[in-house]
């Protein structure tokens, strides 16, 4: 069997389409390749939806916990405490439970229990907590002078916070927040481990790896081809965060701009 | 019961990997710090493909290569006169004296071999962690301290011994803080290791029925279990945020750093 026909039987298995068996035996190299990188898809969907979302909310939970009003602040304070001070696996497994019982008491729920759905609640919650304490941080160390400034232009409320206070949280948040969405991808191989049942072996790449080395019992094929792919998944993603690091700094000095440091990359 | 114990599994780990990860951060930092070429890319090279790589995906890869390894290690020592290849096809063949653990072992001997394992895998991968944050601790002591050691005439190891090694873990410690509490939320990761931890048991216990013996008098309370280990996890987090702190503070006494200076001049 060629390799377009290989890609053909399986570039979009992870999603239900091409050919139903995985292979059983005789695995080539371009059948690894191809159903890894398949599975990288799930990764992908995954980690976009839940930062995209997940930015909003830590936005929101980031100026609760700077609020002067206890009854916005406490409840920030607790759900960061929360997501950042448990494993990520216990909260895919607790939810994954949870959304089951629920489901008993309601079919509204069952949904909730694939992991296309409730695995991405999961995800953006716990996306929303860490960003969430990195915007913070970030609020925190906006220059005064630039509030000042703002003021002394006579803007205050929506418009202090959308134009002056925003941008620049955004700007000296965001090296830390793009380790986090690198930290984000890496964890989101997490999903098919804990609970949430790959329906008909729709699975993500680690799914895929796994179930090579499994059958296999050669791990140093398929764990080399995942990790080449969440490489270049991680390049991908600094090269798209540095030009949005560009934009948010262009009207600073070139020596002033803040160069991004990574830091890869710990478990959550 | 082993439910119970199944929370010393998890704190024995602790307690075990995270010498371990020391030691291993610390052999890797020298190595990296190291004069001589090829030791000091071998020292760089263990922290950057380590920490570049999802974890997860290492813990499951590490477990069948460390198996692997050690069976073939013994294999070559124990069986010299075999002459079938090793790797046929799909599967890995060693002679019946090389298996580890020997299939005619008791039960808690593979238990036994199945922890050491994942220890073994923990302290790897978290050493990588450590050795990063000592190499930069040790970057980080005051070059005039390390100038004054050699002004007085000591030799190269024993400025490292007296000087470098006990003022660099002022600057350790925020960063093996932070390994440490992902240490902990890495811990069950255990479960997909194949060692019975909690993660485990909290599946067992709260199923309704249980494959060993009868069913449980019970419903489904697995939500119930993992709450509690969500709880238990964030009652370990806040401990260990708070032990640190004291010891953060122990540490800085007398350091020359801002800190240091600040308790002493609360001192006077």
């Amino acid at each position: 069997m060629s390799c377009m026909q290989t890609i053909y039987d399986y570039g979009l298995r992870s999603l239900g389409i091409g050919q139903r068996l995985l292979p059983k035996e005789d695995f080539t190299l371009c059948e690894q390749v191809v159903l890894i990188g398949s599975g990288l898809i799930w990764n992908v969907y995954f980690g976009v939806i839940a930062l995209i979302t997940g930015f909003f909310l830590a936005t929101a939970v980031a100026l609760g916990k700077g609020s002067a009003n206890p009854w916005l602040r406490k409840p920030s304070e607790w759900f960061i405490f929360v997501f950042r001070g448990s494993p990520l696996f216990i909260q895919f497994f607790f939810a994954y439970f949870l959304f089951l019982s629920l489901k008993g008491v309601s079919p509204i729920f069952s949904p909730f229990t694939a992991a296309w759905l409730g695995a991405l609640i999961v995800l953006f919650l716990n996306t929303a907590a860490y960003s969430g304490e990195i915007f913070y941080g970030a609020l925190r160390s906006i220059p005064k002078g630039d509030v000042d400034a703002a003021d002394a232009y006579g803007f205050s409320g929506v418009p202090r916070f959308r134009r002056i206070i925003w941008p620049t949280m955004l700007r000296l948040a965001w090296p830390a927040y793009t380790n986090e969405a690198i930290f984000l991808f890496h964890a989101t191989t997490l999903v098919f481990f804990s609970g949430f049942p790959a329906w008909q072996q729709r699975g993500d790449a680690l799914y895929y790896a796994n179930y090579f080395a499994d059958k296999t019992f050669n791990p140093f094929v398929p764990y080399p081809i995942l990790a080449g792919y969440f490489v270049l998944l991680t390049l991908a993603l600094i090269g798209l965060f540095g030009l949005i690091n560009r934009r948010l700094n262009r009207h600073l000095p070139q020596e002033a701009r803040r160069k991004i440091r990574l830091r890869l990359n710990i478990i959550r | 019961m082993g439910m119970y114990l199944s929370f010393g599994t998890v704190i024995l780990l602790l307690a075990i990997t995270a010498p371990a990860a020391l030691a291993f951060g610390f052999g890797g930092a020298m190595a990296a710090r190291s004069r001589v070429g090829p030791l000091r890319w071998l020292g760089k090279g263990y922290i950057a493909v380590v920490r570049g790589v999802p974890d997860i995906a290492f813990f499951l890869f590490f477990v069948i290569a460390l198996d692997q390894a050690f069976e073939w290690l013994r294999h070559k020592t124990l069986c010299p006169d075999w002459d079938q290849p090793i790797r046929q096809g799909n599967d890995f063949v060693v002679c019946q004296a090389a298996k580890l653990p020997l299939s005619s072992s008791p039960q808690w001997v593979h238990e036994v071999y199945g922890f050491t394992i994942a220890v073994l895998t923990f302290a790897i991968v978290f050493g990588a962690f450590a050795a990063n944050v000592f190499y930069g601790a040790m970057r980080a002591v005051p070059h005039g301290q390390l100038e004054t050691a050699e002004a007085y005439g000591m030799t190269r190891r024993q400025i490292f011994r007296r000087i470098l090694v006990p003022q660099m873990w002022v600057y350790a410690l925020p960063g093996l803080s932070n390994v440490w509490m992902v240490l902990i939320k890495a811990t069950p990761l255990l479960f997909l290791l194949g060692v019975e931890d909690i993660v485990y048991w909290a599946r067992e216990m709260g199923g309704t029925a249980n494959p060993r013996f009868t069913d449980y008098p019970h419903g489904d309370w697995r939500v119930w279990y993992f709450l509690a280990l969500l709880v238990f996890y964030l009652g370990l987090t806040r401990i260990s945020e708070r032990v640190l702190d004291r010891l953060m503070t122990r540490l800085t006494h007398g350091q020359a750093t801002t800190g240091g200076e600040a308790q002493r001049r609360e001192a006077q």
